[in-house]
């Protein structure tokens, strides 16, 4: 806090920690993580906001599973998730949104190549695999009510049909998401927007996936299980 | 259109003292990063999973341990995920990434553990009505 602050030059322009705009890469600062750094460049903070939003959504699911937990036994004399759930089917599935969230990442390192046609093939075989999961699901919940067992049968069978079918949503939601990230990659490039753009979909696709497990553990294989 | 020219200008540059969550430089060249990070994360990952099902769906694990085993299991998978594919480190350039995370789970280990413990409560103080009684509720 001493008269140097005062003086405007452009020595001390340069020296100035807190400047708008230090994180292109000029400033001299070494501070991390303290609250020294000034703004961030808009790579770190676009994708920090997401990443806040990704914790959002995963409270959101959070209030999801403590109604399934607490549901879980609440069959209403219907049945139950051993006489519903297909081990085979929850297996094909998890092996196949699992390999889906690794192709997403060698999309990722084929961006950072900046190779448009790996980029792109890698991003439909994410799409596929996806589209994959969400037709084994789809058909799972179309048996289930096919076989009276639809979600106003039991609120066992309420909390799993709005817990799976949110993660369900996402998985669309997200393959919309892509399809429109292959588009505007073709269009416009390895643009910085849209690379960050990219940047937060892989994100979002891990995070679906990391969902996934929990409800693969505690939903299908608690379930299932004696 | 200035804001173009200066966001070009900015992320061609990386910042040193802040990481993006996910971001693929922090950890190019260690064991978690590139194609052999992603490798090694999807390989543990099948592993992990495998391990889960075996322990649900066979007798290798004792019965009353299987529930602990799959939350071990699960909560090693989603480690996995976090360090290979998402790419979290505990470095200082870390920090407010992993703080979030960290904000993350307390609260959904509060709601998940509180209603789950409340819930049960009062199950076990509501004592279940005969239909004659359920019939004469108002």
């Amino acid at each position: 806090m001493s008269d140097h602050a005062f003086t405007i030059s452009a020595d001390s322009r340069i020296r100035d920690p807190y400047r708008l705009n230090r994180a292109g890469g000029h400033g001299t600062g070494s501070a991390t993580g303290h609250g020294q750094g000034g703004p961030a460049s808009k790579f770190v903070t676009v994708a920090y906001g997401f990443w806040i939003f990704l914790l959002s959504d995963i409270i959101m699911f959070s209030a999801f599973f403590a109604a399934y937990a607490v549901l879980a036994k609440a069959t209403a004399g219907g049945p139950t998730g051993k006489d519903l759930f297909e081990p085979a089917r929850v297996a094909v599935q998890t092996g196949v949104l699992l390999t889906s969230s690794f192709t997403g990442g060698l999309a990722t390192l084929a961006s950072h190549r900046r190779s448009m046609a790996a980029t792109q093939f890698w991003l439909l075989i994410t799409g596929l695999l996806g589209a994959a999961f969400l037709f084994l699901e789809v058909q799972e919940f179309a048996t289930m009510i096919g076989e009276q067992a639809g979600p106003s049968r039991s609120a066992f069978l309420s909390a799993f049909f709005a817990l799976v079918g949110c993660h369900g949503t996402h998985v669309a939601l997200g393959l919309l998401w892509l399809g429109t990230m292959m588009a505007q990659l073709w269009v416009k490039g390895f643009r910085p927007d849209i690379l960050r753009r990219l940047h937060c979909f892989g994100l979002f696709w891990h995070a679906l996936d990391i969902i996934w497990v929990a409800i693969f553990t505690l939903v299908y294989l608690l379930g299932a299980s004696p | 259109m200035t804001e173009v020219g200066n966001e070009s200008g900015t992320s061609e540059t990386p910042d040193r003292r802040d990481s993006a969550p996910g971001e693929e430089r922090i950890t190019e060249h260690e064991m978690a990063g590139g194609l052999s990070g992603y490798l090694l994360g999807f390989g543990l990952a099948i592993l992990l999973t495998i391990a889960s099902f075996l322990a649900a769906q066979t007798n290798l694990i004792y019965q009353p341990a299987v529930i602990s085993a799959l939350v071990v299991l699960a909560v090693a998978q989603m480690g996995v995920h976090l360090v290979f594919f998402l790419h979290l480190t505990t470095g200082p350039d870390n920090t407010n990434n992993v703080l979030a995370l960290a904000f993350g789970v307390l609260i959904v280990a509060l709601v998940v553990l509180g209603s789950v413990w409340i819930m049960a409560h009062l199950d076990q103080n509501m004592a279940a009505m005969t239909a004659h009684q359920a019939g004469a509720m108002p």
